[in-house]
């Protein structure tokens, strides 16, 4: 069972995020930057499934030279290779674009399933996954916590919550599935892995290498336009609730909530 | 040219779930601001006779999709049906709600439309005719406001509990019209096998209208029939941090935070919750938030509208009982 695994890079989740100047980026000068969480869980089922069924996990990221050391952790976690897809004309690019870049170097590559995490915890748009299924034309499960393949690795059987129920959902393989918090807990990189990792082959490849004509890529191919970024709006000041016991505050908080607040 | 907005119904079941009221609402006012018609596009199985009650919310025409194979949802047989229609009638604006079902199904249609997509908005305007939309980035640590360019429908979704409901006007009466589609079965490559409710009759986080929520503070997964019982009293569903879910006293279902659900209920309680950017950036589209917490320095205090310096294990049993005194 081939698997691709697609990988981004974010800053870390502890991160300030602020405005640049410009507004219409952030200030990336203090960010520490880590594989997007929910891709971890993808890197970690794929290579379960690769315990249980052999077969290789590639490990497809994209982005600028820094994401190497993403690919690298994945390729320590027990992933055999990586592509990186680093163009300076992906420079600003939006979802739809990485999508078609990942698409072009998946369609190249043998696979039977592909994870995506649900989202980026940066833009927070989950489109990349959906969409590289539309362009593979293959299904795509999404927000997902339990996967099943078959024993005879034709179909998978997933679990995925919705508001309120649990829906499981059977597809024919190959198929896209999307990664939630939930799935599996990422094991760490062993001190063995991290040295064999090196070794691994890490493969480097441009927009022409992938036959894509850049015009479609960086600010310039934008269909969703950035016109302006803003620190999240201010709240009001609150207040603090008077009391002298914890009783007290209690009561006082309770009368706030109906009286004031309206909420109870 | 593109004309008209869109939105699209989501039901379950055969029934029509809240969210749409939410999304046709606020597609009438976006139809207003833009001097168009609003279409809503209600799919299902034997679904017609809901289309006449969206109406009244505003909808001047319910397309209908009805088909056997539109229950329950999949994306498959939504996508397939919704970019066909989309193509013969180039609306302007499609707006879906940005529940599980609409974000999976905006995604995949951002790659088969070929349009750009503002996922999960908390606000929308109308400017030179064309839609704004601002979305939390970076799970609210900051905001973004976009617009489309070559990019027909202008798809967007709505983060759900923050679009006002419209009053229902029984006056007002939409014009059903059946939609032609194909749907073949060849493009049907997932099934729904089994549907495992939820049977606490739990309401999800991202439905609830009150949350009362529990961190490290709550000090183990067995004091949190505390906030069970409050939470019962008030009609709040249990929310968890990250730590607390991480410690195992929680299932991951519950966490709310920039990797967990992001809530908007009228009522947030954050209880023994220092307030970790990481959980700030899940709540603070909350209308009120209510912190308790020992620690006066606590980071929730920052954004708590009321904020109670003291033990938790005090106050939210005290809490409990002044309640019921306003129930």
């Amino acid at each position: 069972m081939n698997i691709i695994v697609c990988l981004k890079q974010v800053p870390d989740t502890e991160t300030q995020i602020k405005v640049a100047s410009d507004s219409k980026s952030i200030v990336t000068d203090d960010v520490k930057w880590v594989m997007n969480p929910y891709d971890e869980f993808g890197v970690e089922e794929a290579l379960r499934l690769k315990e249980k069924f052999g077969g290789e996990v590639t490990v497809v990221g994209l982005g600028p030279k820094r994401v190497t050391e993403s690919i690298r952790t994945a390729l320590a976690m027990g992933a055999d290779k990586g592509i990186l897809i680093s163009d300076d004309a992906l420079e600003g690019s939006d979802s739809l674009a990485v999508a078609k870049a990942l698409a072009a170097a998946i369609k190249e590559l043998e696979y039977d399933l592909i994870f995506t995490g649900q989202r980026g915890v940066d833009d927070d748009l989950g489109i990349v996954g959906a969409a590289c299924a539309e362009l593979l034309g293959i299904p795509q499960m999404s927000i997902i916590v339990k996967v099943e393949v078959a024993e005879d690795g034709k179909t998978v059987k997933v679990t995925r919550p919705v508001e309120g129920e649990n829906l499981v959902i059977e597809s024919s393989l190959p198929a896209l599935i999307t990664t939630q918090k939930g799935l599996n807990e990422p094991r760490y990189a062993s001190l063995p892995g991290i040295m064999k990792a090196k070794k691994k082959p890490l493969e480097e490849k441009t927009l022409s290498d992938l036959g894509l004509d850049a015009a479609g890529f960086g600010e310039g191919g934008r269909k969703m336009k950035i016109v302006e970024l803003t620190p999240p709006p201010a709240r009001a000041a609150g207040k603090i609730v008077e009391g002298e016991t914890p009783q007290e505050k209690a009561a006082e908080l309770a009368k706030l909530l109906h009286d004031e607040a309206k909420v109870i | 040219m593109a004309q008209g907005v869109w939105t699209i119904a989501e039901e379950r079941e055969g029934e029509i779930r809240k969210v749409t009221y939410e999304i046709v609402s606020e597609g009438r006012r976006l139809a207003d601001a833009a001097g168009q018609e609003l279409t809503v596009v209600l799919l299902g199985s034997n679904i017609k006779d809901k289309a006449a009650e969206l109406g009244h919310y505003g909808a001047d025409k319910v397309l209908v999709a009805d088909d056997a194979k539109l229950a329950p949802y999949t994306t498959d047989a939504y996508v397939s049906v919704i970019t066909e229609l989309v193509k013969a009638n180039d609306p302007a604006i499609l707006l879906i709600s940005a529940s599980v079902q609409g974000k999976d199904l905006s995604a995949r249609l951002s790659g088969s439309l070929d349009v750009g997509m503002a996922q999960d908005c908390t606000a929308f305007a109308i400017e030179d005719g064309n839609l704004v939309a601002t979305r939390p980035i970076y799970a609210g640590k900051a905001y973004a406001n976009v617009t489309f360019e070559n990019s027909w429908p202008q798809m967007a979704t709505a983060r759900p509990k923050l679009m006002d409901i419209s009053e229902p006007d029984t006056s007002r009466s939409a014009e059903i019209v059946d939609a032609t589609f194909s749907l073949d079965e060849s493009v049907l490559k997932t099934k729904v096998v089994e549907v495992l409710k939820d049977e606490s009759g739990k309401i999800d986080l991202t439905e609830a209208d009150k949350i009362v929520s529990g961190g490290r503070g709550m000090k183990g997964p067995e004091n949190y029939n505390i906030l069970e019982e409050l939470a019962d009293l008030i009609g709040a569903t249990v929310g968890a941090s990250r730590s607390a879910v991480d410690a195992g006293w929680r299932p991951h279902s519950d966490q709310v935070g920039q990797t967990g659900k992001v809530v908007s209920p009228n009522l947030y309680v954050a209880c023994g919750i220092s307030g970790a950017i990481q959980h700030l950036a899940g709540m603070s589209t909350s209308k009120v938030i209510v912190a308790i917490n020992k620690d006066e320095d606590a980071p929730i205090f920052q954004k708590a509208d009321y904020g109670v310096v003291a033990d938790l294990f005090d106050v939210v049993p005290a809490l409990t009982e002044e309640v019921k005194k306003y129930l």
